[in-house]
């Protein structure tokens, strides 16, 4: 019994374990973090849906707003004039947009296109607060609201976006893929219409559909162009049209609890509708990055 | 070609319409306007000082708190988070910011307003009540129910682009000061954090934009009255909820005019925001990724 224990011992101490102790204390904070980011997203969501339970039935996305007084009643005029303001506005941004991201990644030279993505970035970066009182300024002082105002403004918020995510894609097409068209002789349009148009094609429809889970929540761009509406299902653009977020913004602002109740299931109709095309876009994207590296 | 010609006039135009818009108040009040605290459409004089304060310290709390916690998020998603969860984890946080901001403003009255009045507000005054933020009566609404929202709204924005520089670390620096002995935590602060700083920096510098130019949602939940005060509780207004909220009670030319004049400050404000942002986050991207491959 004369082997005494070694003097030294393996468990950590002192600053040791401080640092231990600090490390494992700062790990599980960004855990805790992630975990509080993912609890908001769940009680957003879940509110919305607990919320929105006793509004959403059949009349609500088939009839228009109860009038002064009376119950029930739904957001179908809402649901038409969203639907129209963004088809209107895409068929605006889509074009522009394109073309701008295919002239900046393909054809530009390093000057000129540089300028273009900081224009866009600049863009993108303006509240659209303020691009509501551009056109405001544009197309309604002197006119009135109307419904193709308020698509020029959602429009102008989409362009950047589908420019952008468009430039992103074609530059994922390989050069050598543009430099064996090149080499056989055929022009640098044909060749990207040939070549590289078919390769992000998919991206493209990703960059479209970017655009649109953007503007289809956006608010403040149509109080000013698109915001005092008729009540009743309307397709004509040249008078305000009626729209989801602006129902949203007006009802909840409303002291009525069944307004309220209108405005969560309108906002549920929202999401459903903004988070499934987002999950579509990306479905597309990562497709198209398979297809424009060669599958 | 066209179409980018076109982009390019339409930014323009875009500024040019505001700023002519706010002619006759710039005119009219000149750069005065900036630190006047009048809002009075009966006698028709405006000012932008309490709008101006209002951005500013909404801006700035929302963004004390949401930095740390985009941060502490990026990190968890590059390097503490389990392989598979990842990618779901990263969506999520994604989709926060996909949520519209009048939803979010939404949750923000019927949700948050009452548990801020009946809950957080009473519990921060009785702990932190000697700071005069925290002083006052709890209300449903006010300037703490903005910066609560505008945080949900500037977090996944900051954490996406931090966890893009993160990701780009090279992993023999962060071997390196693993195989020196580092916890992983003193690796994060001796490495990651000074080799992503000026990224992290564009990243803050990019929620501010968002969080200075949103509109709805702060309309919804800020209470909308002028006036400087220090309590947090208490109602306010900033420059974007302002715009917004007057989108129907313009009653004169001059009034329209001030309500461009506010937007004009914005635009500048977004500007100047983006382009530093823009410039910090691309020159930390291109030559360290080139150094890391």
């Amino acid at each position: 019994m004369s082997t005494t224990a070694p003097d030294f011992n393996l468990r950590a101490s002192g600053r040791v374990r401080r640092r231990q102790a600090v490390n494992r204390l700062s790990l599980l904070a960004a855990s805790g973090s992630a975990v509080l980011a993912v609890a908001v997203l769940l009680l957003l969501i879940v509110s919305v849906i607990v919320k929105s339970a006793g509004a959403l039935n059949l009349d609500f996305i088939t009839q228009t707003p109860a009038a002064f007084g009376q119950t029930g009643g739904g957001i179908a005029n809402a649901l038409v004039g969203t639907g129209l303001l963004i088809l209107v506005a895409m068929a605006m941004a889509v074009p522009i947009g394109v073309f701008a991201g295919i002239y900046t990644s393909e054809f530009a030279r390093p000057g000129p296109s540089a300028i273009v993505r900081l224009v866009l970035d600049v863009l993108n970066g303006v509240p659209s607060i303020v691009i509501g009182i551009f056109i405001f300024g544009l197309l309604v002082v002197g006119h009135h609201q109307s419904g193709f105002a308020g698509s020029v403004a959602l429009a102008i918020i989409m362009l950047p976006i589908i420019a952008r995510s468009t430039q992103e894609v074609l530059a994922l097409v390989p050069g050598t893929v543009k430099e064996a068209g090149l080499a056989l002789g055929i022009s640098r349009w044909r060749t990207f219409l040939a070549v590289v148009l078919p390769a992000a094609y998919g991206g493209i429809i990703t960059a479209t559909l970017l655009g649109v889970a953007r503007v289809a929540g956006e608010t403040a761009p149509l109080l000013f162009t698109s915001s005092i509406a008729p009540n009743t299902v309307t397709t004509n653009v040249s008078q305000a049209l009626p729209s989801i977020p602006v129902t949203i913004f007006t009802y909840s602002e409303s002291p009525n609890p069944e307004q309220h109740q209108q405005a969560w299931a309108a906002a549920l109709v929202l999401i459903v509708f903004v988070l499934l095309i987002s999950i579509v876009a990306r479905l597309f994207a990562a497709r198209a990055r398979r297809r424009a590296l060669g599958r | 070609m066209l179409a980018a010609g076109f982009c390019v006039v339409l930014v323009g135009l875009l500024a040019y319409k505001v700023f002519d818009q706010a002619g006759s108040a710039i005119s009219t009040f000149g750069l005065g306007f900036l630190g006047n605290s009048t809002w009075n459409p009966v006698i028709n004089k405006y000012g932008a000082a309490d709008f101006i304060y209002g951005t500013a310290i909404t801006t700035a709390i929302s963004l004390a708190l949401a930095a740390p916690l985009a941060i502490a998020i990026a990190l968890y998603l590059t390097e503490l988070a389990p392989r598979v969860l990842r990618t779901p984890i990263a969506t999520l946080v994604e989709m926060l910011a996909a949520i519209p901001s009048v939803v979010i403003g939404l949750w923000g009255i019927l949700v948050l307003g009452p548990f801020m009045q009946a809950h957080l507000e009473p519990w921060l005054h009785s702990v932190l009540g000697w700071i005069p933020l925290f002083d006052g009566d709890p209300s449903q609404v006010g300037l703490l129910s903005a910066i609560l929202v505008l945080t949900i709204m500037v977090v996944p924005i900051v954490s996406a682009v931090t966890r893009e520089i993160f990701v780009t670390c090279p992993p023999e620096l962060k071997e390196g000061a693993l195989a020196l002995g580092a916890t992983r935590w003193e690796m994060v602060r001796t490495v990651m954090l000074p080799y992503a700083r000026s990224g992290i920096v564009g990243a803050v510098i990019l929620g501010m934009g968002r969080a200075v130019g949103e509109a709805i949602a702060v309309t919804q939940v800020i209470g909308g009255t002028a006036g400087i005060h220090a309590s947090l509780f208490g109602s306010g207004d900033t420059l974007a909820s302002r715009i917004a909220s007057q989108y129907q009670g313009a009653t004169s030319n001059l009034q329209i005019s001030s309500i461009a004049y506010l937007g004009a400050i914005l635009l500048v404000i977004a500007l100047i925001a983006n382009l530093i942002a823009r410039l910090i986050v691309s020159g930390v991207r291109r030559p360290r990724t080139g150094f890391a491959s």
